[in-house]
């Protein structure tokens, strides 16, 4: 009977696994979908940063994403707007549980600008989204915790493993089941208080794959308010990786200056 | 008054005109220009010399200019236009000199690229080309430099003036390739004395308007010509690159005693750089040879001795929207004895070793609209210095406050910082763009 039951347990593996994944599987799930989808990816951000008084600033952009070895990835970055950044180049090559290589390119000097690692946690572009929220945060350096389940939603608790590495003391993410993209982010202060959140406003399904297509991020404490709206989204276009380099800095490809 | 457009004449100029008002162009032709982007900026910038000086105007900085900047990318070729018009209280000339940069016009770019096949890449005309790991240090890099415009608080991309050549990019499996041709002799757009002194070493002294530098120019097509050439290869995190250099020195550093006329002596330059990740930030090594091919004995008093050039540079981050960045520089001039020797009675002597540090802090604020900085460079073997500081404002998406200051000092007269003492200056600037 003990024999049979261990094959019980294998035949039933699957069918536990989908009933209550892990907390460490939901958010590898998450992270799956929310910024690895297909082998690669294109997409125009219009973002608009509103200000505590009012004022708003535009920045648009295209963003190429390529995944290449393990879960490493490669992205360019071309701004339009506002005028004095446009034709900058930004060039990602991101290693999972190392520091990425950055480079920035300065087309009114004919630059490649060598980018030193920093902190992932400062504002990205001048807005409330920082460079880790649009590259991803490494897995590993948090502790991930289930606290709640709801009929569509898991509600995970992450924990930083480093605590002095980040400014905040711990975070929560509503992750949506239908579609495994977290959906709310919240990030509490060392006093344990609510300070930034982000959120999917919109999400649509391209290609198969539920995209977020409007994205908010706020810093509760300044009154700033990020909305970043993606368009022209498309998946498995085949980009090559030689586009992630020096040539197509210089050059920019026409997936992105069209 | 002389017109001196003798490479590219007005034609460039003609274009942008064209290019950028649709309005003249018939609506037959709307297809083509959905395709053209045009944009620019509107800068006006004023400064003063903190210092006075008898032989130069108080106003180091008075000038007003429009930025046109069009781009056209087909299918087949890319077409890009880039000129400023300026209209500039403190030169005295306004004819125009694309050369040097003068006159109520300064084309930056007008070129047009190509990609024949898929591992070549062909950019042909005006253009601006940098390449080396150095922060405003450049040691493989010998495409133009605009000394006056860095000195004088225009805006850093000002620095690089640009080239009329071709540049060929090839891509082979293990590396990349750039071959650039210049056919006519490219200079620095350097310190003549027309608005910013210098020492003369002829007069002993630093000298402005009252002593212009009298300067053989080399602008024979083909003759005097220049071949640039670098090879670089990524290998992980690192990228590393090995740089040519056929030509001519950049600044007139060479003497020629019959004419009394400084001159632009051959010079060969052989480097390799080294650049990636470290402890946190990015480290960088370049090293070069200047090979002087007139003075290969290092006993001409009137062309400069054969070098050699040693970069070392760390930059990272420190706490949240600061950049801290350091380098270390060295000169090696060859032949030191031979130079000592030969060096005529009364001439100051330069050093064997000529040690440069630099020091770069940038602070991100208000939402990264305010951004300061200040850049230093130290010589401790030739004491003296030059420091930057700069602090700039976005106000809006299109409009831009900035102010900064071009300190220089030094112990003596004729080093490279030194001489230029009484330039300092303070500016302000107000840039509008589109």
């Amino acid at each position: 009977m003990k024999r049979y039951g261990i094959l019980f347990l294998l035949l039933l593996w699957p069918a536990l696994a989908l009933a209550a994944p892990s907390a460490d599987e939901i958010v590898a799930r998450a992270n799956k979908a929310a910024y690895y989808a297909g082998k690669d990816g294109q997409a125009d951000v219009k973002m608009t940063i509103y200000d505590a008084h009012g004022g708003t600033r535009q920045r648009e952009f295209s963003i190429l994403r390529l995944n290449v070895a393990g879960e490493d990835q490669k992205f360019y970055v071309y701004f339009k707007k506002p005028s004095d950044v446009r034709k900058m180049a930004f060039l990602v090559w991101k290693h999972v549980g190392g520091d990425d290589d950055r480079w920035l390119w300065l087309p009114a000097l004919n630059l490649k600008k060598r980018i030193a690692p920093g902190d992932k946690r400062t504002s990205f572009v001048g807005s409330d989204f920082f460079y880790e929220d649009v590259s991803g945060r490494g897995l590993e350096e948090d502790v991930h915790q289930l606290v709640k389940e709801t009929d569509d939603q898991w509600l995970i608790k992450n924990t930083p493993k480093d605590p002095d590495s980040v400014e905040f003391s711990w975070y929560q993410v509503w992750i949506d089941k239908a579609t495994s993209l977290p959906v709310k982010a919240e990030y509490f202060d060392k006093e344990g208080k609510l300070y930034r959140r982000v959120s999917a406003e919109k999400i649509e399904t391209i290609q198969g794959h539920p995209t977020v297509v409007e994205a908010v991020a706020e810093d509760l404490l300044a009154g700033t308010r990020t909305v970043n709206r993606f368009s022209k989204v498309k998946y498995d276009i085949g980009l090559k990786e030689r586009l992630f380099t020096e040539r197509f800095l210089r050059r920019p490809p026409r997936e992105v200056t069209r | 008054m002389k017109l001196k457009m003798n490479k590219w004449g007005l034609i460039p100029v003609l274009l942008l005109l064209a290019g950028f008002m649709p309005g003249s162009v018939s609506t037959a032709r709307a297809g083509l220009l959905d395709d053209v982007d045009l944009h620019g900026f509107f800068d006006t910038r004023a400064g003063i010399r903190t210092t006075s000086d008898a032989t130069q105007r108080q106003t180091s900085l008075l000038e007003s200019r429009l930025q046109l900047d069009s781009l056209y990318q087909g299918d087949a070729l890319t077409l890009q236009l880039r000129g400023d018009f300026i209209a500039d209280d403190v030169e005295q000339d306004r004819s125009i000199d694309l050369e040097q940069g003068r006159g109520w016009f300064d084309l930056r770019e007008a070129n047009l690229l190509v990609s024949p096949t898929d591992w070549l890449d062909l950019k042909v005309g005006r253009q601006i080309l940098t390449w080396g790991t150095g922060d405003l240090l450049f040691l493989n890099d010998l495409f133009p430099k605009d000394w006056q415009a860095f000195f004088i608080g225009r805006d850093v991309e000002y620095l690089k003036a640009p080239s009329d050549a071709v540049m060929a990019s090839f891509f082979p499996e293990w590396g990349t390739i750039d071959v650039v041709y210049t056919p006519s002799f490219d200079a620095d757009r350097y310190i003549r004395g027309e608005r910013l002194s210098y020492y003369n070493p002829l007069l002993g002294r630093t000298a402005g308007r009252d002593a212009v530098a009298r300067v053989d120019e080399r602008n024979g097509w083909f003759s005097d010509d220049e071949l640039s050439l670098r090879f670089s290869r990524n290998i992980g995190s690192f990228e590393t690159a090995l740089y040519g250099y056929l030509g001519y020195w950049k600044s007139p550093a060479g003497f020629d005693p019959g004419s009394a006329r400084n001159t632009f002596p051959r010079l060969n330059v052989w480097g390799a750089s080294l650049r990636g990740p470290l402890a946190e930030g990015i480290a960088n090594l370049e090293l070069s040879w200047y090979d002087s091919r007139d003075d290969r004995g290092g006993d001409d008093p009137f062309i400069p001795n054969s070098e050699q050039r040693l970069l070392l540079g760390y930059e990272r981050d420190l706490g949240r929207d600061l950049t801290v960045g350091v380098q270390y520089y060295l000169e090696h001039l060859v032949d030191y004895s031979a130079y000592r020797n030969s060096l005529p009675a009364g001439m100051p002597e330069r050093d064997e070793n000529r040690h440069l540090f630099t020091l770069r802090l940038t602070k991100l604020l208000l939402n990264q609209n305010l951004t300061l900085s200040f850049f230093a460079y130290l010589s401790p073997s030739d004491r003296d210095f030059y420091l930057r500081p700069k602090a700039s404002y976005k106000l809006t998406d299109n409009w831009r406050l900035s102010g900064g200051a071009n300190f220089f000092g030094g112990s003596d007269d004729h080093t490279f910082f030194g001489q230029f003492e009484n330039n300092s200056n303070v500016y302000a600037a107000l840039r509008y763009s589109f």
